[in-house]
């Protein structure tokens, strides 16, 4: 069986490297390997078998020979014509990672009221407090046997951490770079600490500059504190062979405020999975996800959110559009526990099907055990609305131009939501660009990589 | 004999030049259209010809056929042509999808116009203004062209800022919806505009308004027909031809004063009339 295969390999890989993965890393990081790796053990790579990933076959992501390394290599990019390749850009503060890595040559970047951002290792050496606080803290190795791969084999990524009462003038672009003809398979992992009253503005972007099969499998944790506000976008711009798995956990406190978006512009097998805690009162927190996919490909979206505490509010609108042979899946869980009165928690999924070949499965979820809540979940799978289609043709407009308007009037539901001004219109013109077919890998790409 | 030769090539040629000129002046041809949905024949046999610069009124009684004919003029392909043929100053039309032939200046009112979130009113009508344009062999407006052919045409319909940052329809009552079309009638510009019960759900103040706009934007080289069930409209589009369609064919054609008569006798007295012949 393929899936034994795998599995084996896997711990093979984490057997023949352990010493270079816990070499180079803090032990407040190699402290959770061994538990991490024995609970991904006992699970493997999750199958078709599994309820969650009933939808999204991993196997040939899985079933293939990548690139992999645990000891630091220098890796550089030439990045002067990064933009021309589709990578959204606007006035940030960017920083490189690529191949779970950190690439950038400063690797603390300290920025005014204490707001820093650094490699994911780097951080875990200087701010051993902060680190211990918050790390592995938020995530589950038990539920989610990706994430504990992840924890087990981590050794880079990104650390954000926004100090009371801080914010930056710029928002903050993480940009991942997948470079390499060759094709690798990483596991980048991410902590983001934003403490209380901070504010910031965060976008994670995953690009690929080049052919070449990759295999991601990130995880990334996230603390927003007392009556803090976080807006968190993450676009997903790569191409047809490569793999993208994510894993994100959310733990919202008191009165704060996360706002996100996922946006999956395109890519091969894409598998985002949110994971929100609003552990206490007060909480707000909206996801949008919007996901183009045609050809072969396959997004799947997977959300559970936890009201621990009253009078939370949590709104999730995620969007697909299907073409050719495409597949998608969603799943909306919404928990909400006994004390958690005065919840409001809606849900919505919709779905539109261009071909008859293309199949979304969507799954909403309500869990409800308090009795003071106001709940609603509604998911719908149809095609464009062939009225709409005829009024536009009845005014001379072709059919090609009248379905694009009605895609992008759909898709745009979930980007008019992003709260950056610059980020919105770049996200819009991406969108319109991969509607219209033009979104396609950068052949001439002049950013390359060089190891050291 | 050269006389009457030279008589005889100046009348031949004064009744082909005629002949040219009065098939020029034919805006529509429909002979025999029969026209089916879903396996159910609607339309059993339409004959009707309009000329450039007149006005035919298309009245009957519900589930005559009155939209399934403006339908399938427009070419809305869930109705079947079975047989007959429409002619459009000479184009058969019949071989042409829809855009083409709003692209050569057909225009249809919507009875029930469509609301379209996200879609916004300005692109939506700039988008199809340019796409005739080009089939006009015209370059498309610039924004700034675009923005003040949009203020020109506005006011005839008084329809006042409700257009800008709106998607097509939302939000917009009844009256307002329909006097959107006739706004889009001002922008586009047609040369037969078919008005599919223009006048159902409004009052009489947006009546005033929709035909007003109608009337203003009528030339001696455009067509018009206007579908509608009560005479009302009537009065204020005043049509050439009145035609009666009951049961799918067209069963009485008169001047206006038909429109009165049915007003006063009501559709009975057609029904009487037809099924009563047999």
């Amino acid at each position: 069986m393929k899936i034994e295969k795998i599995n084996k390999d896997l711990e093979a890989l984490y057997s023949a490297n352990t010493k270079d993965i816990n070499d180079y890393s803090s032990p407040i990081i190699n402290k959770h390997r061994e538990a991490a790796f024995n609970d991904f053990k006992k699970v493997g790579v999750p199958t078709k078998s599994n309820e969650d990933y009933k939808y999204t076959d991993l196997i040939p992501s899985f079933d293939k020979d990548y690139n992999v390394t645990f000891k630091p290599i220098d890796i550089q990019i030439k990045t002067e014509n990064l933009f021309k390749c589709d990578v959204v850009r606007l006035d940030a503060d960017v920083t490189l990672l690529s191949r779970g890595r950190y690439i950038e040559e400063k690797k603390i970047k300290e920025f005014p009221k204490g707001v820093i951002v650094a490699s994911f290792n780097e951080a875990a050496k200087k701010y051993p407090e902060i680190f211990e606080k918050h790390y592995a803290k938020y995530g589950d190795t038990k539920d989610n046997s990706l994430y504990a791969l992840n924890t087990a084999m981590a050794q880079d990524g990104i650390f954000i951490y926004f100090p009371k009462n801080s914010y930056t003038e710029k928002p903050i672009q993480i940009i991942n770079l997948l470079v390499d003809e060759k094709g690798f398979f990483y596991n980048t992992r991410n902590l983001i600490i934003i403490e209380e009253a901070a504010e910031a503005n965060l976008i994670f972007c995953d690009d690929s500059l080049s052919t070449g099969e990759f295999l991601g499998n990130t995880a990334t944790e996230i603390y927003v504190g007392k009556n803090a506000k976080l807006n968190f976008y993450k676009i997903q711009n790569e191409h047809n062979e490569s793999n993208n798995i994510s894993s994100t956990y959310i733990y919202q406190d008191k009165d704060s405020v996360f706002h996100s978006g996922v946006y999956s512009l395109l890519g091969g097998i894409i598998r985002n999975n949110f994971n929100i805690n609003l552990a206490e009162e007060g909480c707000e927190s909206d996801l949008f996800g919007l996901s183009l996919v045609d050809k072969k490909q396959h997004t799947a979206n997977f959300v559970h959110v936890n009201h621990s505490k009253s009078h939370c509010n949590s709104n999730q609108l995620f969007k697909t559009i299907l073409d050719d042979n495409a597949t998608g899946a969603f799943s909306g869980k919404v928990y909400v526990a006994k004390d958690a009165q005065q919840t409001n928690a809606n849900q919505t999924n919709r779905n539109i099907l261009l071909t008859n070949a293309a199949k979304m499965s969507t799954k909403p979820q309500l869990v409800i055990f308090a009795d003071d809540v106001k709940c609603s979940h509604g998911a719908t799978v149809g095609q464009l609305d062939e009225d709409a289609m005829f009024y536009m043709r009845a005014r001379g407009i072709r059919k090609k131009e009248a379905k694009m308007l009605l895609m992008y009037a759909f898709a745009n539901e979930c980007i008019a939501a992003v709260k950056i001004d610059a980020l919105r219109e770049n996200i819009q013109d991406l969108a319109q660009r991969r509607l219209n077919g033009e979104l396609s890998l950068c052949r001439n790409c002049s950013a390359r990589v060089v190891n050291a | 004999m050269k006389q009457d030769n030279i008589r005889g090539l100046k009348s031949l040629i004064c009744n082909v030049s005629y002949l040219i000129s009065k098939s020029l002046k034919k805006m529509l041809k429909i002979k025999n259209l029969k026209a089916e949905i879903n396996g159910k024949e609607i339309l059993k046999g339409i004959n009707l010809e309009i000329k450039a610069g007149e006005v035919h009124a298309i009245m009957g009684p519900n589930g005559s056929g009155k939209s399934t004919l403006s339908a399938v003029i427009a070419g809305n392909e869930n109705f079947k042509v079975t047989e007959g043929e429409i002619t459009y100053q000479g184009i058969n039309l019949l071989e042409l999808p829809v855009e083409e032939r709003a692209a050569m200046g057909i225009f249809l009112g919507f009875q029930y116009p469509i609301e379209i979130p996200g879609v916004s009113m300005v692109n939506f009508i700039k988008t199809a203004v340019n796409e005739q344009r080009k089939v006009q062999g015209k370059d498309p407006l610039t924004a700034a062209q675009f923005l003040k052919l949009m203020r020109e045409k506005k006011d005839l319909v008084e329809i006042g800022e409700k257009l800008t940052n709106r998607s097509v329809n939302e939000g917009f009552s009844g009256g307002e919806k329909k006097k959107n079309e006739i706004f889009q009638m001002a922008m586009l510009e047609p040369k037969l505009a078919i008005l599919d019960e223009t006048d159902s759900g409004l009052d009489i103040d947006a009546l005033r308004i929709v035909a007003n706009g109608v009337n203003k934007l009528k030339k001696p080289d455009t067509s018009t027909i206007v579908i509608t069930h009560y005479q009302r409209l009537l009065d204020f589009i005043v049509p050439d031809i009145v035609h009666i369609l009951y049961n799918g064919r067209i069963v009485k054609t008169a001047g206006k004063e038909l429109a009165l008569t049915l007003e006063e006798k009501g559709y009975d007295w057609i029904k009487e009339q037809v099924d009563g012949k047999k």
